[in-house]
């Protein structure tokens, strides 16, 4: 039988497409056979984007996809062909300062790649050759190489076990840094090499191996038994030996790391709706002026007076170019009012803030010794304005630690810790069961909860003389099996632990069974049972079952269920996790067939999959139900609180589970998601089954439904969040198959209708419940939110490998640190140990990191909006630092407040304060302010002169009181928005401004040599000797800045008389204050619009 | 105001290491500004907090307005220096094109540009084949109008009243940014080489017979080279100075303006003027500044008052800060 399964692997004669053909030790099969040496990749990890030499122009290239950087170097490109009013530095430079940064910044994170790749791929690994072993590094390994790898390392590129140093060919394998499951998986040696276990006997091995083309999927198989996977560790064997048969890029750990796509935030997506706006209003404004210059020079003596004529090239230049560069000049001119400066900032402020996060000490979880940890930088200010919350249940709302907490046999209910102790006297105390089954029966379930598992039990160093089973560590990936079989061992079946294939179980009597362990029959999520079969020491074969109800009452007989099913569904409305038990006697003869077609199956190299479930569909069959658990799932810490906040936020949860309705249902009620008096929309299987046509019965529920929602709430949305917390609250429940019918739905056309009818009855429930999903639905129906009308930001909260699809789908994707792997946090962008951070992550952070950038955003639009010409350099310099202190330190309310009163939340969802409203404030607030420094300075300059020795002043010192007032003005405006002084603030702010005046000194004090024109010298000195332009100045600030302030008293005013409403009325006016401007063009520009 | 100084108390210390644990604890530090409790000052702005601040404006600035609007009508009077502007009008010194044209090199005696100057001085730059000391359209556009003043006497003879020449441009212009051609031959031959603007009548080194007042470093020169910000505007040309504290500077009477006409200003609609004037601390005669601080200061009063009574209105309702947004 291994002889045939290991030809099967052997057949190297033909080469088919989707195999590939690997010789052992790179030695040709046969001396005939010419060997020939076919190209695999090698054994290099490049996870890193650049190299050195590409790294230039790959870089420059992306960054210039950018629309704002393509902008700059347009600006840029146009300044040094053309003759511009200013020099192509004013652009240049800035433009180089942001390239610059941000290539830095990438070459940086690229270094650390390269740095982690050559870690892996130069580590020392062992390689026999010639029969010796010989030192190499990891990437030297190519396809065939025969490596050895001792305990504790990691397995350098996918390898088929050869040979372990134990007899039975087995070695032990920790994935955990692949899928999180820390315990120890067994995997098998070749059956005709587990002999070769010195370095001699496996280098005369002549083989050869034909494999599966590479592939990535990771959970298809953790590896037939004898593939080990890059990136697993060896545990507790000693050495192996293996050969590989995938390298470098093709192994499936690299196969499985994918860039994860770029999310970007709607602010981002505000920011360039607002530079297209700009855009616009710079391309009309240069076309403005365009055409005013030439109505101005159509006077001939304005054209070209005497004083000032135009050279002869000037003068040849054809018309209409001459009219085109002048444009293009003009755009130049007035190219400061889109900001440069603003992308690098904000950058950097997204950069910086994020470590806000994972500096957090209340994310901090004393358990997993962790904190919060951040995956993406960009996403920070999108915590804020999250609409839909998903979440997913099992280890994200609740625990994932179970606790045994009853069972029934045959309709008998066992419930508390049982002193099962037969034969001897019932200690006091209550009986601890009402009735008991038969005893036969009874040893039966418990035998099944024993064995009917993939538990391992971790050797404990224990001392001899200390009793093995007092103390045993179990370990698995699913915790529900730890906890049945603890529980069994309270009821006295202990189960010991795996020895050669033979599973020992200590009985109540203390003795010791054993039972050969032929067949697991592995659970997954379609079959959502598992099952074990199982040699007594009396020969019979049992088949152990266990699974999900709906996967075992099919499958036993009729009228068993009766009994159980009661105490099923009891158990189930409490918000226990059930599951069923079913056993089943195979014939010896039976067994034979079953064994055959279970090996076929596992060694098909195609289709594996199918086959294997068809021959599990065929075996678990006519079984007979014996019994049924019940297992605790605590809820997290804090989680109905936390669901409370989100709910006040405004926000509104999904979960979406793979569970069961009745548990799902139950945990919702537990943790506040339903209300008591939520009245619940169901929309399962049972509700629809009930009729013939599932479809016609789907569309009446439907429209039903639709109609009961319609009629309770008015057409009008504004009213809509008003009405949740007046009105009757409905939840939706909806289980996978239900949705896969409404969504996949036969007929096209009524397939939309439905959807939509769907939708509209999703957005009228305050809860909704998803329950029985597959992984891919979770992301579908985050989706499907996704493209609602409004394109409301979802978050995806959750835990295990089933979750990570709507991870990656929704807006922001949260992963939880918890007991099921890494694999979510791996692809979130955020990860929190626990469901409770959440609430501090979206409330305290998300808030303040929301109100941090908009402003950031709007005071970058908002500065530039003069004519700063000549001295943009200032820009970067004075006025970037303050707005950047302020755009991470500000904290314009208490996090506790925050925290404690979710309302707050809800002002700024919808992207409130990038709305059309705020953007037009402050772009008025620009005119206006650019309007009175203008005209300000201009009826000053009236004067003959504003020297007490009567010299004239020029229009560089126009400009440069223009400037000064500018900076003033733009840097105590912000002075006046922070609501949070830091000693930081206070450094920044001032010293900026002590800055300005210092650099206007020193910059005007000295005839700069490399300077073409000193246009600039000791403006700034002889300035401030005049006394007008002193209080000019303080006037202009003052006037400029009043509108600001006089916004202030009149909010302040304003909030006043709102709470006096509210003390009247009670009612929660502050909802009203929302803004109620639609989103200005927001989220309509899809990605596309920053990319070229 | 109201303002709180909100120092957060810092939590003591970490928290314990587990147990025995020498193992790297991954809890991130506690220190106040990675939690973000650094202390801060909060100021509240609220209607109470901004309100006197429009009342101190107000009262600060009326009567710094009325100060200056004072001052400004006062300086009518001829006493004290009496200084004498041109004025020319719809003059575009600001041109951009005009703006450039000149080389700072060359003027700052450097003697490599003097003989080749900067290309922005085209189409100024060279008159055959001689490079033009100063280049540029703005030194050759330069106000050549001579200005002559003179009393008028009781028999109708005219008294010279003296115009002083030094003294008009800035004191950093004069000594430092403007410089002639090194060496200690006399002026001309130092400009050797070069040839004078094509509008000019004379060469650079002859527009004062004051070896301290001709070249590059003429006063008059170098107030030209300022370029004015706005198409109107005004230049210094002389100073009157005061003789004694007896008499007024220009005492009332007659006076007679020869103008010596050579700047054509016809050809671009232009006018211009002359202007003599008296300067107090805060400069010429400009009433803008003293009417603007009047204004602002009493809408900012207005303001003030008028927010107090809405504010007023609201105020038994609740007096606590708030949170704002």
């Amino acid at each position: 039988m291994f002889r045939r399964s290991f030809n099967r692997f052997c057949a190297g004669e033909e080469k088919r497409v989707g195999t590939r053909t690997v010789f052992v030790g790179n030695h040709p099969v046969s001396e005939t056979e010419a060997y020939i040496a076919q190209k695999f990749c090698d054994n290099r990890i490049i996870s890193s984007k650049y190299t050195l030499w590409n790294f230039l122009p790959k870089n420059l290239f992306e960054q210039f996809r950018r629309i704002a950087n393509f902008y700059f170097l347009i600006i840029f490109l146009i300044q040094v062909t053309v003759d511009t009013p200013t020099s192509p530095i004013t652009s240049g430079l800035p433009l180089f300062f942001v390239i610059t940064v941000t290539a830095i910044k990438q070459g940086y994170e690229d270094w650390l790649r390269h740095r982690a790749d050559n870690e892996v791929n130069k580590s020392t690994v062992y390689i026999i050759e010639n029969a010796k072993r010989v030192k190499k590094e990891s990437e030297k390994i190519k396809v065939g190489d025969i490596v050895e790898v001792q305990a504790d390392e990691t397995f350098p590129c996918d390898l088929i076990l050869l040979s372990s140093c134990t007899v039975d060919g087995t070695c032990y394998v920790t994935t955990a840094s692949l899928d999180g499951e820390s315990n120890c998986k067994t995997h098998y040696a070749v059956r005709d090499t587990i002999e070769l276990r010195t370095v001699e006997s496996i280098d005369n091995l002549r083989a050869a191996i034909e494999c599966e083309q590479p592939q990535s999927d990771l959970y298809k198989s953790l590896g037939p038994e004898n593939l080990l996977l890059k990136g697993a560790t060896l545990k507790n064997t000693k050495k192996i030996y293996g050969v590989a048969v995938y390298t470098g890029m093709e192994t499936k750990m690299a196969l499985n790391y994918q860039g994860k796509s770029q999310k970007r935030s709607a602010v981002e997506k505000s920011i360039n709706a607002f530079l297209i706006v700009y855009l616009f209003i710079l391309l009309t404004k240069a076309a403005i002026c365009t055409t005013l210059k030439y109505v101005w020079q159509s006077t001939p003596y304005n054209d070209e007076p005497w004083y000032n004529q135009k050279t002869q090239k000037e003068r040849e230049t054809w018309k209409v170019l001459k009219m085109f560069t002048d444009f293009l000049s003009f755009m130049v001119l007035f190219n400061f009012i889109i900001p440069v400066s603003m992308y690098v900032t904000v950058e950097m402020q997204k950069f910086l803030g994020s470590f806000f996060i994972s500096w957090d000490n209340d994310f901090y979880d004393e358990e997993i010794n962790e904190g919060a940890l951040v995956n993406t930088s960009d996403l920070n200010e999108e915590l804020g304005q999250v609409d839909y919350v998903f979440t997913d249940k099992t280890g994200t709302l609740t625990e994932n630690s179970m606790e045994f907490i009853e069972c029934c046999i045959d309709g008998h209910k066992y419930k508390g810790v049982a002193q099962e102790t037969d034969g001897l006297s019932q200690t006091d105390g209550p009986l601890p069961y009402l009735d008991r089954a038969d005893k036969n029966r009874e040893e039966l379930f418990l035998r099944a909860l024993c064995l009917c598992h993939t538990v391992e039990v971790k050797p404990n160093d224990t001392v001899d003389g200390v009793t093995e089973s007092s103390e045993l560590t179990y370990m698995s990936s699913s915790p529900d099996e730890i906890a049945l079989v603890k529980g069994a061992k309270k009821y006295g079946f202990t189960f010991v632990g795996v020895q050669n294939g033979y599973m020992r179980v200590e009985n109540q009597r203390k003795e010791i069974e054993e039972y050969e362990l032929l067949h697991t029959l592995n659970f997954d999520s379609v079959r959502r049972r598992m099952s074990v079969i199982v040699k007594t020491q009396s020969g019979d074969i049992l088949l152990f079952c266990k699974g999900a109800d709906s996967a075992v009452f099919p499958r036993v007989q009729n009228h068993e269920i009766d009994l159980i099913k009661v105490h099923v569904e009891h158990n189930a409305m409490e918000g226990y996790r059930t599951l069923c038990i079913a056993f089943k006697e195979i014939a010896p003869d039976d067994y034979e067939r079953v064994n055959r077609q279970l090996i076929e199956a596992k060694m098909a190299l195609q289709d594996r999959e199918e086959k294997m479930e068809k021959v599990f569909d065929e075996i678990e069959t006519d079984m007979h139900l014996i019994g049924a658990t019940a297992v605790e799932d605590k809820l997290q810490d804090q989680a109905a609180e936390t669901i409370e906040a989100l709910h006040a936020a405004g926000l509104k949860v999904w979960v979406l589970t793979g569970d069961k309705m009745e548990t799902a249902k139950s945990t919702c009620y537990a943790c506040r998601l339903f209300q008591t008096n939520t009245e619940l929309l169901e929309l399962t299987t049972k509700t629809i089954e009930e009729s013939e046509r599932k479809e016609d019965r789907l569309h009446e529920l439907l429209t039903e439904y639709r109609k009961k929602l319609l009629r309770e709430f008015p057409k009008s949305t504004r009213s809509l969040k008003k009405a949740w917390t007046e009105h009757q609250e409905y939840g939706l429940i909806i289980d996978g198959s239900t949705l896969s019918l409404i969504l996949n739905s036969s007929q096209d056309s009524g397939s939309n209708n439905y959807r939509s009818i769907f939708l509209q009855i999703c957005m009228k429930c305050t809860a909704v419940l998803c329950c029985r999903m597959a992984p891919l639905q979770k992301a579908q129906i985050v989706r499907m939110v996704k493209n609602l009308k409004g394109s409301p930001i979802t978050l995806s909260i959750g835990d295990g490998a089933n979750d990570v699809s709507m991870i990656l789908e929704s807006h922001v994707g949260i992963g939880i640190k918890g007991k099921e792997g890494r694999q979510a946090s791996r692809n979130s962008d955020y990860a929190v140990p626990k469901f409770k951070h959440l609430k501090k992550l979206l409330l305290a952070h998300g808030h303040l990191y929301y109100v941090r950038i908009a402003h950031l955003v709007q005071y970058f639009f908002y500065k530039p909006l003069y004519d700063a010409a000549y001295l943009t350099m200032y820009n970067i310099c004075f006025t970037s630092l303050p707005i950047l202190a302020y755009s991470l330190l500000e904290q314009h309310i208490n996090i506790d407040t925050l925290t404690s009163d979710p309302r707050l939340y809800m002002k700024i969802s919808g992207n409130a304060m990038l709305q059309l409203g705020p953007f037009l404030y402050w772009t008025f607030l620009a005119a206006f302010e650019g309007t009175v420094f203008f005209f300000g300075t201009y009826f000053l300059f009236q004067t003959t002169s504003l020297d007490e020795n009567g010299k004239v002043y020029g229009n560089w010192t126009f400009g440069t009181i223009i400037f000064t007032i500018l900076v003033f003005t733009v840097t105590l405006k912000l002075a006046l928005d922070t609501r949070f002084w830091t000693w930081i603030n206070h450094l920044v702010i001032w010293g900026s401004l002590a800055f300005y005046v210092f650099f206007s000194f020193f910059w005007g004090g000295i005839i700069w040599p490399f300077l073409k024109q000193q246009r600039m010298y000791f403006i700034f000195a002889q300035m401030l000797s005049s006394v007008s332009i002193w209080l000019t100045i303080i006037l202009l600030i003052f006037v400029s800045l009043s509108p600001e302030m006089l916004r202030i008293v009149l909010r302040s005013v304003r909030r006043r008389s709102t709470r006096s409403n509210l003390s009247c009325k009670k009612a929660s006016d502050s909802l009203s204050t929302r803004p109620s401007v639609r989103p200005l063009l927001l989220r309509t520009f899809s990605d596309e619009s920053n990319i070229f | 105001m109201a303002m709180n100084y909100n120092a957060k108390d810092e939590v003591d210390g970490g928290p314990p290491c587990p147990p025995g644990g020498t193992a790297k604890t991954r809890r991130p530090d506690n220190t106040a500004f990675k939690q973000q409790r650094l202390p801060a000052w909060q100021p509240i702005l609220t209607a109470g907090t901004v309100l006197p601040t429009f009342f101190i404006i107000g009262l600060i600035f009326i009567p710094i307005g009325i100060g200056i609007f004072v001052t400004s009508n006062n300086i009518r009077e001829i006493e004290g220096n009496v200084f004498m502007y041109y004025g020319l009008s719809n003059f575009y010194q600001n041109h951009r094109r005009y703006v450039k044209s000149r080389d700072d090199g060359q003027l700052n005696g450097d003697p490599s540009a003097l003989l080749n100057p900067s290309k922005e001085c085209e189409p100024y730059r060279r008159n055959e084949d001689k490079p033009i000391a100063p280049c540029g359209a703005i030194a050759n556009s330069m106000f050549n109008d001579t200005l002559e003043l003179f009393q008028v006497g009781n028999a109708s003879d005219l008294m010279p009243i003296t115009l002083k020449k030094k003294g008009i441009a800035w004191w950093t212009d004069k000594n430092v940014k403007f410089r002639n051609p090194p060496g200690t031959d006399p002026l001309e031959e130092r400009f050797k080489g070069t040839t004078k603007p094509v509008n000019w009548v004379k060469p650079v080194y002859m527009l004062d017979s004051d070896e301290d007042n001709n070249g590059f470093i003429n006063e008059d020169f170098i107030v030209w080279m300022r370029t004015a910000a706005l198409p109107t505007f005004r230049k210094l040309y002389r100073l009157i100075e005061r003789k004694n504290d007896l008499h007024p500077t220009l005492p009332a009477g007659r006076y007679y303006l020869n103008i010596t006409y050579n700047y054509p200003v016809h050809s671009f609609d232009g006018r211009k003027r002359m202007i003599l004037s008296t300067i107090s601390w805060m400069g010429g005669k400009n009433p803008f500044l003293g009417i603007a601080y009047i204004t602002i200061g009493s809408i900012s009063f207005l303001l003030g008052v008028v927010l107090l009574v809405i504010n007023h209105k609201y105020r038994n309702s609740s007096n606590t800060a708030d949170i704002t947004i």
